[in-house]
C-alpha cells in the first residue's frame, strides 16, 4: 500500500498558510510532526511518498528535522514496515538532504523534478550497483539480482540485506523489490 | 556628561574595531555619544553592528547623524533610522524614515528574533538575490537557493542562540582595489546576546582543551568543527553549510564574538585566519560576502 504527503500542504497546515519555504528548526519540527500524524493513519507496510513539489527553498535545519529525523525513527521489527521515496525533489533540496544524511550515516531513495530515481547518502560503490540492478528488475529474487548487479550470491545477499534493513528496497518473501515499482 | 566616540569615515567591519577600542575603557553605564558627522560610507556590517552596540549599554546612547545628506539617505534607504531611533537618542538631521519595501538595497536592516522573522527574511531576499547574484556577480543559478539557505543559517543563529534579538542586513556593492573592484554581496548579521562562548558553555564537549577556553576556541569549535550547545547530533549543521556555500562561491565568512574573530578567507582577501585580544564586544557578528565571479 502506498501513501502520499505532500510537504508544501503539511507546512501551510501546521505552521502558516503563507509560507511555501522550509526554513527553520522549529518549522521543520513542527513539519515533520504533521508528516508522522498522518504516517499513523497509515498501513503497516507502507511506501510513502513524501512530496517536495510545492516547497521552495529547503535549509539544513529543516532538512536535518523533516528527512534525517524522519528516517532515523522509522519504526524497525514489530508490525510496522514502513519505507519513504522523497519524490519531487530539486537541485536545492538536494544539497540540504545530502548534506543532512551524510552527517548522520543515513541513505534515502529520492526522485527529481525529472523524475530520475537517486540513492542519497552514505553508501558504498557496491550498495548503489545492488539498488541500480533492482530498479532496472523492478523486482528480483537474489539470483536475479546477483547476476544483474555482476556481484556475486553471497556477496549480493548481505548487501541486499543492508539496503533492506536501511529501508532503501522492500523484501517480500523471496523477492527484493524497488521502492519505485511499487509507488 | 557623555563620552564622545568618533565613527570612522568607512565604517565597516575592520573599522569597528576602532569604535570598539575607544569603549573598551569605559563600563557599560557610561553615557556615551557616538559621532558620524564625518562618516561617509557604512558596511551593512557597520550599520548593524552600531544597533548592536546601542543594545549593550546600560544608558540610552546618543548618536549624531553623518552630516553628508547622500550618506544620511542612504541609511534612511537600508532602514537604520527606523531602528536607531528607539535605540538612540538622535542628534542632527535625520532623513525621513521610508516604509518597508521602499528601498533600494538588497534587504534592509531587519530586526530577527524569532522563526517568523527567518521566514520573512527569506522569502523577501530570493527574487532580488537572483538577478544580483546571476546578473551582476555572474553566477551560476545555483547560487541563488544557497544564499538564500545562508541567509537562513546565520539568522537562526540570533533565534537559537543569541538570547537577545539582533539584525540582518543584505547589500551589493563595488569592494575597492583590493579585490579588484569586483562587485559583491554582503550578508551582516549582527547581535549582543550571550555570544558563543557562554552558548557553548551548557555542552560539555565543546568546553575546555588543556585548561583552556575562551572566545577563540569557542569560535572554532562553532565555526570550524560544527559544535553545537545541544546535544542534538543534527544540530550545528547550520554554520557548516554557511561554510560550504562560500567555499564553493570563493567566498568569505568571518564571525566575531567577544574578544575574538575567526574568518575563511578566499584567496582574493588578505584577512588572517584569526584574531585575539580585540576590544571585547557581547554577541556575534556575522559578515558574509559572495564576489562577482572572473573570468579565468
Amino acid at each position: 500500500m502506498n501513501g502520499h504527503i505532500d510537504v508544501g500542504t503539511v507546512l501551510r497546515r501546521t505552521v502558516c498558510d503563507l509560507y511555501s519555504d522550509l526554513v527553520t528548526r522549529p518549522t521543520g519540527a513542527a513539519v515533520r510532526t504533521g508528516i508522522e500524524q498522518q504516517l499513523a493513519e497509515l498501513a503497516d507496510r507502507t511506501v510513502t511518498i513524501i512530496d517536495f513539489a510545492h516547497v521552495g527553498l529547503l535549509d539544513f535545519s529543516c532538512a536535518d528535522e523533516i528527512v534525517a529525523k524522519l528516517l532515523l525513527r522509522i519504526p524497525t521489527g514489530g508490525t510496522r514496515d514502513a519505507y519513504f521515496l522523497f519524490r519531487g525533489v530539486s537541485d536545492s533540496h538536494l544539497e540540504a538532504i545530502e548534506v543532512v544524511l551524510e552527517r548522520h550515516g543515513l541513505a534515502a531513495v529520492a526522485q527529481g523534478d525529472n523524475g530520475e530515481l537517486m540513492l542519497l547518502g552514505d553508501l558504498g560503490d557496491t550498495q548503489r550497483q545492488a539498488w541500480d540492478a533492482i530498479n532496472r528488475l523492478g523486482r528480483g529474487d537474489l539470483a536475479e539480482v546477483a547476476r544483474e548487479s555482476d556481484i556475486p550470491a553471497d556477496a549480493a545477499s548481505q548487501v541486499l540485506d543492508d539496503l533492506w534493513r536501511r529501508r532503501l528496497i522492500m523484501r517480500t518473501d523471496q523477492w527484493y523489490v524497488a521502492l519505485a515499482a511499487t509507488a | 556628561m557623555s563620552t564622545v566616540i568618533v565613527l570612522p569615515p568607512s565604517l565597516n567591519e575592520r573599522s569597528f574595531e576602532t569604535v570598539l577600542g575607544q569603549l573598551a575603557p569605559l563600563g557599560a553605564a557610561d553615557k556615551v555619544l557616538l559621532d558620524a558627522r564625518h562618516t561617509r560610507w557604512a558596511s551593512p556590517y557597520g550599520l548593524t553592528a552600531l544597533l548592536a552596540l546601542a543594545q549593550t549599554r546600560a544608558e540610552v546612547p546618543g548618536l549624531y547623524v553623518p552630516e553628508a545628506d547622500e550618506t544620511a539617505s542612504y541609511w534612511a534607504r537600508a532602514g537604520f533610522f527606523r531602528h536607531a531611533e528607539r535605540l538612540f537618542e538622535m542628534h542632527g538631521s535625520v532623513p525621513r524614515s521610508r516604509a518597508a519595501g521602499e528601498s533600494d538595497v538588497l534587504l534592509e536592516i531587519t530586526s530577527v528574533a524569532g522563526s517568523d522573522d527567518v521566514h520573512d527574511v527569506v522569502g523577501r531576499i530570493q527574487g532580488k538575490a537572483h538577478a544580483i547574484l546571476s546578473k551582476e556577480l555572474r553566477l551560476d543559478s545555483k547560487a541563488t537557493m544557497g544564499f538564500a539557505m545562508t541567509l537562513s543559517e546565520a539568522c537562526q543563529n540570533i533565534v537559537e542562540h543569541a538570547g537577545l534579538g539582533g539584525w540582518v542586513a543584505v547589500q551589493a556593492y563595488r569592494r575597492g582595489q583590493r579585490i579588484g573592484g569586483r562587485r559583491v554581496v554582503v550578508i551582516a548579521v549582527c547581535d549582543a546576546g550571550i555570544g558563543f562562548r557562554q552558548s557553548l558553555e551548557t555542552n560539555s564537549t565543546a568546553r575546555s582543551r588543556d585548561g583552556r577556553w575562551d572566545d577563540a576556541m569557542a569560535l572554532e569549535d562553532a565555526v570550524i568543527r560544527g559544535v553545537s550547545r545541544f546535544r542534538d547530533p543534527g544540530r550545528g549543521q547550520g554554520l557548516a553549510g554557511v561554510r560550504r556555500y562560500i567555499g564553493r562561491w570563493e567566498g568569505k565568512l568571518s564571525v566575531r564574538s567577544g574578544t575574538a574573530r575567526i574568518s575563511i578567507v578566499p584567496s582574493w582577501d588578505d584577512d588572517v585566519p584569526l584574531r585575539e585580544k580585540l576590544p571585547p564586544f557581547p554577541g556575534a557578528q556575522m559578515q558574509i560576502t559572495i564576489p562577482e565571479r572572473v573570468s579565468e
